[in-house]
């Protein structure tokens, strides 16, 4: 049990390339941060830089009230989830658990005690004698994640542990994976670029961009405030819609862009927010063609073109709308559903 | 996976278009083979005047001859010598390439041209190095207080013709422990380094075992090797001797046969040496396909 924090933490490539430009983060004790962004932000380095995989460029990490820059993997006291499960591959599933205790002396019987409880924990007894090409992919998922778990170590790495599973055994690892952090209280950190793992997995997120911070925050305060139009457009999905102030003025604002904070030139809207029925409030009216309709069963999505503009826009409502492709709707847009940004900063302006 | 399946019209065409491999292998294999078969059961004169069919007496008076069971034991420790020094020499080789960045290739490049000498020019490249009146070798040992003599020392000629033979192997081995390491993903050991083991233990117990198709390959090839091809190497550095010291079998047929012109002797060995070939091509189909171990 530890906390872990980032200060400054840079990585560059010979002097030259930055992958990493500066991260700060406070990760405190038995909290869940999953590292979300997209491919080529940094992430998984900066959890490689944690683990000791990547040397640090600059900055100072600390795990616990230790400072562990120039310390081995080892001696960081991390376990680590890899992508493809790292599972060593002519060892059977007992001694893949058992090494790592191994490697550091552990007494026989405590090994044997060790592997046990924590494959009871993960439902693997039944194969700890196999090998890992006798497994399936979510088994062997099990036998990573126990390898981890086995060592009792200060923090959890996790670096995209889910990727390589089905969608279905996907979601069951998720569930399992929050259920058994919230049971053992271990820091972790989680890397991913699946947003819906990211909302649903994290105590807090940290959204990352180009080797830097976009927004920290719990899942719900990143999607309600986004705090920037990278992570109003990269958390949630269908992603957000981006309608530039001028043009809906130009359609007839009915004053509800009139108190909009300063620099406010773009807005985002929620493709929730659209609604096809006019609400109570003072709202905006957009016209638009719809051009094609997805329906995913319990809701819908519909990609429309806006009147007199090129910006592709996509709505969400429930169930089946009665609209054929090619129709003309009008949708409503109250004052609350609308984030404001502006376009040069990329920063929300009303905060 | 998929295999196209092509058929010829007629009846000739196929066999049109295998004779030219089917009639190489006869005349260049299956001929002087059962040639060889056919003479070890003979006894001819040292004129070629008069044969007489003995049946497998050849063989009985081999596996009675002390001097050809000493090549015998002779093969073993040369083999073994030669397999040994070069896949451990270039396992080390291989391991500290793969940690190389930028000059690897070129330097890979480098260490393939041994290969590419004749066995001849190696053996004479190393009779020069180790020539007891002319070379560096010696002359650098006499200062340590060794008088090294491959001449009159049986130990010092084994020792030169294995280092001749292995210098020749190990390029070939550290192209193949190259492959072999690299195909071992990289997050193995990165795991087995969080797991808290030392680069050496890594090594043992991660990297070696996943190594161990290579390494079994690699052994046939090299045992192999070293009985069957380094004639050239022994023929230009002891040329057997002394004393039978270097003598391995495939020197002795050349031996027997062609300077000591008895041919059915000589005949009778290369047979023995066609049914180990058999055999170690077995062993290495058997256990090749398969992949071992994990």
């Amino acid at each position: 049990m530890a906390s872990i924090t980032l200060e400054g933490l840079k990585k560059s490539y010979d002097g030259k390339i930055q992958a990493v430009k500066g991260i700060d983060l406070e990760v405190a004790d038995g909290e869940f941060i999953v590292l979300v962004g997209p491919s080529g932000c940094g992430k998984s380095t900066l959890l490689r830089m944690v683990a000791g995989l990547e040397t640090i460029s600059q900055g100072e990490l600390r795990i616990g009230e230790r400072r562990v820059n120039d310390l081995e993997p080892a001696e960081r006291d991390i376990a680590m989830v890899f992508q493809n499960y790292a599972l060593y591959p002519h060892m059977t599933v007992f001694d893949n658990l058992a090494y790592g205790l191994k490697n550091r002396g552990f007494k026989r019987h405590d090994i044997e005690r060790r592997v046990a409880d924590t494959a009871r924990m993960l439902e693997i007894e039944t194969f700890l004698t196999r090998k890992p090409r006798q497994l399936s992919g979510g088994q062997r998922q099990r036998v990573a994640m126990g390898r981890a778990l086995v060592r009792e170590p200060a923090a959890f790495l996790l670096d995209e542990p889910l990727s390589n599973l089905d969608a279905k055994l996907r979601v069951q690892m998720r569930v399992e994976i929050k259920q058994l952090q919230r049971r053992l209280k271990t820091t972790s950190l989680y890397v991913t670029h699946d947003q819906l793992e990211a909302m649903t997995l994290g105590d807090r997120l940290v959204v990352l961009n180009q080797g830097q911070i976009e927004q920290v925050g719990t899942p719900m305060e990143i999607y309600t405030r986004p705090a920037t139009m990278f992570v109003a457009t990269f958390i949630g999905s269908p992603a957000m819609n981006m309608l530039p102030v001028d043009y809906l003025k130009e359609r007839g604002a009915n004053g509800v862009l009139d108190n909009l904070p300063q620099g406010t030139d773009i807005v985002g809207v929620r493709p929730d927010d659209m609604r096809m029925q006019a609400p109570a409030q003072p709202h905006l009216v957009v016209e638009s063609t719809l051009e094609l309709l997805e329906a995913a069963g319990a809701e819908s999505h519909l990609y429309v073109r806006l009147a007199g503009s090129e910006q592709p826009t996509v709505i969400r409502t429930s169930g089946q709308p009665p609209v054929a492709e090619g129709e003309t709707l009008r949708f409503h847009v109250i004052r609350d559903a609308l984030h404001p940004f502006n376009r040069d900063t990329g920063q929300r302006t009303d905060c | 996976m998929q295999t196209k399946r092509m058929t010829f019209p007629g009846r000739w065409l196929p066999y049109a278009l295998l004779a030219p491999q089917v009639v190489i292998t006869l005349i260049f294999f299956i001929w002087p083979a059962s040639q060889a078969l056919y003479q070890s059961l003979l006894r001819e004169d040292a004129f070629g005047l008069r044969t007489t069919f003995v049946g497998l007496e050849n063989f009985v008076r081999l596996f009675g001859d002390p001097l050809y069971l000493n090549s015998m034991k002779v093969t073993l420790i040369f083999s073994l010598g030669t397999t040994l020094l070069s896949m451990s020499l270039a396992l080390l080789l291989a391991v500290t390439v793969n940690r190389m960045i930028r000059s690897r290739s070129s330097y890979t490049t480098l260490l393939v041209w041994p290969y590419a000498i004749a066995p001849a020019i190696a053996g004479v490249l190393w009779w020069f190095i180790f020539n007891p009146s002319i070379g560096i070798v010696p002359y650098l040992l006499d200062m340590l207080g060794y008088r090294w003599n491959h001449r009159t020392s049986g130990g010092d000629a084994m020792l030169l013709v294995i280092i001749a033979a292995a210098w020749k192997q190990i390029s070939y081995n550290v192209l193949f422990f190259l492959a072999g390491l690299q195909s071992i993903p990289q997050s193995l050991i990165e795991a087995a380094a969080i797991d808290g083991a030392s680069p050496l233990k890594r090594f043992w117990t991660i990297v070696f075992p996943l190594l161990s198709p290579t390494t079994f390959f690699l052994l046939v090839v090299n045992v192999v090797y070293a009985m069957f091809d380094t004639f050239g190497v022994i023929h230009a550095t002891t040329s057997g001797g002394p004393s039978q010291a270097t003598n391995i079998l495939v020197y002795k047929v050349y031996a027997d046969g062609f300077v000591g012109l008895n041919l059915g002797s000589s005949a009778a060995q290369s047979v023995i040496l066609m049914a180990i070939v058999i055999a170690l091509t077995v062993v290495q189909f058997r256990f090749i396909e398969r992949r071992v171990n994990y």
